[in-house]
């Protein structure tokens, strides 16, 4: 046994509103830098929907992710070490810009300046990458709410998936957002596709980083993330991905999508697992065995034995306390309601979801029934089989079993809180139904409705005894003008740290720090201030000419009156 | 012969020059690395565009990958050793001929199509840098200038054609020995003295450019376990400690 600790994440997709305030603050936090405008760490995705970058889930294209041999043995489905050199050149299985989007910004400074005329001036829109006009055509985002699914709908992979029967009742049609980061699996594919080594999992918590040092830009992670969730950096020609704000949660922090999350639904803390035991989960032959392997895997931190391996392989304490103590473990393992999302990638994914019960509940009740009674909801459960499978399609490799046990868990809750609120007990055979006590699940609603701050995550801070490593550790989004934790010092950014040589990276950082982009305003003298990265001091940001002196008494008024007649 | 019968010209073209490129060429890739190894990067453009780049790139890199196979082996390796093992001069000519040729063809058709993607795709051209063109002046140089050369020297020219063997690679050889010949270099054909120059001004300029990805190819990837586990501990920055962490470390005595 070789007992490691992972930092997870659950998420209960029934509060989930959809508003996008995660995906917002990541970017403003990460990703709000030229070359990663198509970016985003965290996305929401409306379901049914073709999700971002477009039907990523089609695997039979994209090739992300493990496959089992006949052999038993488990290979990178987008081809084994000899393919990836071979196809080093130009990697086949690279999504274009197009299967994200084009990124673009708008001309906004014609709405201020365009001269006087007949028509209001219009902001037209202008890609990112050329600086022409543009006519947007897809975002990460496009299918949001539904919007244009008859269109597109029927690309969704999950739904080809499906048993014929569900194209003619999709006018029956339920939604659900799906909000997504890297899963900061157990056995990432996407370390695995990595030619140069330069991806890695931490030992410590289990968060998977890339070296920004050592990325040579040979883009093969790209295609190795089955969600694809590693992104390349157009600009410095490096990968980049979700870094589970490792910065934050050393210091016990959560991620900032978890922390701005609206509805309150994302859970932080550890799970320990038996690393010794990955491989054979992740190469388990029947898809459908994949959950139970994955759970087989985890390691239960109250057996007193977990905590002797574990302080053996030299887990500090209070990080086995906080294992104790995980939000995770409970609702992966004592409520039994978390999921994996797509288990048959083998990547053993370590962002789990609670199912949303909501697609069932509105059905009942647009139909006149009672969505709070427990034998209603459990009956329109087992015939509800178009949300049933479709969770399945995401969460259980399509085995409805296990989904619809956690529904009947959820539904149970709902209507035995009923009772509660209406002032009597909870009823104890609406619990025993599905396999749980009323103590139980009335615990586990606290956890999931009104858990504060402090429950939902529990992070142990990282060592201080290893804080210099720390910051030493070549971290993946740290380097000199990015947005990680380190940057310039009081001294400038010269003073101290290795300064960039080459010359097409010194303009190239020249470049950046002037907020550029192929687009800039019409007007000379004017800067974009939604495009600026907030480095630099582009030009047309100050007045330009002498600042001190007389400049106060040429203001603005001053140089407008001049103007004028 | 020696540096002594070179007239002053000729030691500065073909021992002053090749031994100045190799130097830059040397502290040129050590600065960079040591001091920018994140700009250290092929900058993929395949986000970008791919139908071009699916064709060029391939064909251009394969195809260079044999050309420099061949030069290693006309260059690196003496005659007297092809031909103890049997090689006929004849023999080597046909083959190092019409290989290289199917070589240089297959790459310069990757580097047209490489340069026609970079000048017509609009993102592409946007991020291609003033370094990027002047590495590709220099790289679409030594490319053609070779080619010319053979086709001019062994192609088309009569008999066993010009036999470099004899003059540019024991002068190759000599500045490895530290026993520089610039003398060897004096009646060689106009076309080879042009794509050595080149070509050593390309290496010249390599350091500083994206070529240097070429240094890391990444040969170590079969050889390694799939997935990569890094401690906080084995930290493997070049970053010097930021001020105020240095570690606690008893005064050395
Ligand atoms: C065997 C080692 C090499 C490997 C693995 C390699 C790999 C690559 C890769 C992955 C790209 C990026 C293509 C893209 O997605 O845009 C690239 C671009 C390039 N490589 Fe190499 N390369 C190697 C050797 C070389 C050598 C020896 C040269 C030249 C002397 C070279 C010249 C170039 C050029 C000029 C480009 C830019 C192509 C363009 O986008 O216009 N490479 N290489
Ligand atoms: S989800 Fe994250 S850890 Fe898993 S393969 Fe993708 S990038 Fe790697
Ligand atoms: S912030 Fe929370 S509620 Fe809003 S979209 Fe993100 S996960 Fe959903």
């Amino acid at each position: 046994m070789k007992v490691m600790a992972q930092m997870s994440m659950v998420m209960n997709l029934d509060k989930c509103i959809g508003c996008h305030t995660c995906s917002v603050t990541c970017k403003q936090a990460w990703t709000n830098r030229t070359g990663m405008e198509y970016v985003w760490f965290n996305n929401v995705e409306t379901r049914p929907g073709l999700g971002y970058p477009r039907t990523y889930e089609d695997q039979d294209t994209w090739q992300g992710g493990w496959v089992r041999t006949k052999r038993g043995k488990l290979k990178l489905r987008a081809g084994g070490r000899a393919k990836k050199l071979a196809t080093i050149f130009a990697n086949p299985k690279l999504p274009s810009i197009h299967d994200y989007y084009e990124p673009w910004t708008y001309e906004y400074d014609m709405l201020l300046s365009a001269p006087q005329g007949e028509h209001t001036p219009v902001a037209k829109p202008k890609s990112l990458l050329t600086g022409d006009d543009m006519s947007i055509q897809w975002s990460a985002n496009w299918d949001d709410d539904l919007g244009g699914s008859t269109a597109t709908m029927q690309d969704d992979p999950i739904l080809k998936h499906m048993s014929e029967h569900v194209a003619e009742e999709l006018e029956q049609t339920f939604m659900f957002y799906l909000p997504r980061i890297c899963e900061h699996c157990l056995n990432p594919s996407c370390v695995a596709s990595c030619p140069s080594g330069a991806m890695y999992k931490r030992v410590e918590d289990g968060i998977v980083l890339v070296d920004q040092d050592q990325c040579r830009g040979w883009r093969m992670c790209v295609t190795g993330c089955p969600y694809k969730k590693v992104y390349f950096n157009h600009k410095t020609g490096k990968a980049e991905k979700c870094t589970l704000c490792y910065p934050r949660i050393e210091v016990g922090l959560p991620t900032v999508c978890s922390e701005t999350c609206v509805g309150r639904l994302r859970y932080l803390g550890l799970v320990l697992y038996d690393a010794d035991k990955v491989g054979a989960a992740a190469a388990i032959e029947d898809e459908h065995d994949l959950l139970a392997a994955q759970r087989s895997v985890f390691l239960d931190p109250d057996d007193p034995e977990v905590v002797a391996a574990a302080r053996r392989e030299g887990i500090p304490d209070d990080w086995i306390t906080a294992a104790q103590r995980s939000p995770i473990w409970k609702l992966i393992h004592d409520y039994e309601v978390a999921l994996p999302l797509h288990p048959e990638y083998r990547t053993l994914p370590m962002v789990w979801y609670i199912p949303p019960l909501s697609p069932v509940v509105d059905v009942v009740a647009s139909s006149g029934n009672d969505g709070e009674d427990g034998r209603t909801l459990f009956a329109a459960i087992s015939q509800l089989r178009i949300p049933l499978e479709y969770l399945a399609g995401l969460f259980t490799a399509g085995d409805t079993a296990p989904v619809e046990r956690v529904l009947r868990r959820l539904a149970a809750m709902r209507s035995g809180m009923r009772e509660v609120n209406l002032g009597r007990e909870f009823p104890e055979e609406t619990a025993t139904a599905v396999g749980m006590t009323a103590d139980q699940v009335q615990e586990m609603y606290r956890l999931l409705a009104i858990a504060k701050y402090e429950e939902r995550y529990v992070i142990p801070t990282a060592h201080t005894e290893v804080a210099r490593e720390l910051e030493e550790m070549a971290c993946s989004l740290d380097f000199e003008g990015g947005p990680g934790m380190g940057g310039a010092g009081p001294f400038g950014s010269s003073s101290g740290t290795p300064t960039p040589v080459a010359v097409e990276n010194f303009h190239a950082l020249a470049a950046r720090q002037t907020a550029d982009s192929p687009y800039g305003p019409t007007t000379p003298g004017r800067v974009n201030l939604l495009n600026w990265d907030g480095n630099g001091r582009p030009s047309g940001l100050f007045p330009p000419g002498d600042i001190g002196g007389g400049a106060a008494g040429e203001g603005g008024d001053g140089a407008d009156e001049e103007g004028r007649p | 012969m020696g540096l002594t019968d070179a007239s002053a010209d000729k030691i500065i073209l073909w021992v002053v020059v090749p031994y100045v490129t190799f130097a830059v060429l040397v502290v040129g890739s050590v600065w960079r690395y040591r001091y920018d190894k994140f700009g250290w990067t092929t900058r993929s453009s395949e986000l970008y565009e791919k139908r071009l780049l699916r064709w060029g790139s391939p064909l251009f890199h394969f195809g260079l990958l044999f050309v420099v196979l061949g030069h290693f082996l006309g260059l690196v390796v003496p005659k007297s050793w092809t031909e103890a093992v049997g090689v006929s001069e004849a023999q080597y000519h046909f083959v190092a001929t019409w290989m290289g040729s199917l070589a240089a063809l297959v790459a310069v058709a990757g580097l047209l199509i490489l340069i026609y993607r970079r000048r017509a795709t609009g993102p592409v051209f946007l991020a291609t840098t003033k370094t990027d063109k002047l590495m590709y002046v220099f790289l679409a140089g030594s490319l053609l200038s070779g080619a010319w050369a053979t086709v001019q020297t062994q192609v088309i020219a009569a008999g066993h054609g010009y036999d470099y063997r004899e003059t540019i690679s024991p002068w190759f050889r000599s500045l490895w020995y530290l026993q520089p010949e610039p003398a060897l270099m004096a009646g060689v054909p106009a076309a080879f003295q042009v794509h050595i120059t080149v070509a050593m001004l390309l290496f010249a300029l390599w350091p500083f450019t994206r070529l240097v990805h070429a240094f890391s190819a990444p040969v170590q990837y079969p050889f390694r376990p799939y997935v990569v586990y890094r401690s906080r501990e084995a930290s493997v920055s070049s970053r010097a400690p930021r001020p105020g962490w240095d570690p606690t470390n008893t005064p050395p005595r």
